[in-house]
């Protein structure tokens, strides 16, 4: 399966890019981030604390044991400080 | 009912022309840079794009329905913003002025932890550093929540208790 993968805030300044396009068989949000993290040191950092990481499924708030199955976009930020 | 993003500042007299018409009450809040530390030049607004304003959306047509407004909107900027600058507003009308205050409320503690915004402080000498979210944001959260609802993620539209 292909994926877009989205990273925001300073996941993506621990990854050092906003966004990649990635070929995995993870079946949920938490194996798509035992992948990533495997691939080099910088993602490694970004995922080093998982309580301090959220995600959205196709632009949807989700639970890192979303499943993934006919997910196109994945995000992964910190949590939200907005207003 | 409408959301919008944004970097250009917003005119709070002309969002609300025409708004709400025919209600009872129209309720406004407005967010505004603040300075806690006294060493802070500005504020730069990292956000979403696509899922913000489908966030933002779903949650005023999620508080249109709990209570009954007859019109909402929201109003977020992005980008880098100075101290003192409005960072975003939202606007509620309904019949009487309760539903329009807690309505109000409602958005304001939804969007501030639930929205995919992030701050992060630009010191006067450069120094940048994000802003953690706060706790007591989630907590402020728990009080709208029926026992049915999971804590996280947000409700969508269908599942609004109201």
């Amino acid at each position: 399966m292909t994926l877009d993968v989205l990273y925001f805030a300073w996941l993506r300044e621990r990854i050092g890019q906003p966004r990649e396009r990635i070929d995995t068989n993870a079946a949920t949000v938490r194996e798509l981030i035992a992948d990533l993290a495997a691939r080099d040191d910088w993602h490694a950092a970004a995922f080093a604390d998982l309580a301090a990481v959220r995600c959205a499924v196709d632009q949807q708030l989700a639970d890192l044991d979303a499943p993934l199955a006919g997910a196109r976009e994945v995000a992964f930020f910190p949590p939200m400080t907005g207003g | 009912m409408s959301a919008r993003v944004q970097t250009a500042p917003f005119d709070l007299a002309r969002e609300l022309a025409g708004f709400g018409a025919g209600a009872g009450a129209v309720v406004t809040f407005t967010g505004v840079v603040r300075d806690d530390t006294g060493r802070m030049a500005a504020l730069e607004i990292e956000h979403y794009p696509g899922m913000t304003e489908r966030a933002l959306s779903d949650l005023g047509t999620n508080a249109a329905a709990r209570f009954g407004l007859t019109d909402w909107r929201i109003v977020h900027r992005h980008g880098r913003l100075t101290v003192g600058e409005p960072i975003m507003m939202v606007a509620t009308a309904a019949r009487h002025r309760q539903a329009a205050f807690q309505a109000a409320d409602y958005l304001m503690d939804w969007l501030k932890s639930r929205a995919p915004f992030w701050k992060r402080e630009i010191a006067r000498n450069g120094a940048a550093r994000w802003v953690d979210a706060k706790s007591s944001d989630e907590d402020a959260l728990s009080r709208w929540q029926a026992s049915s609802l999971p804590k996280y993620p947000s409700p969508a539209a269908t599942d609004d208790p109201a």
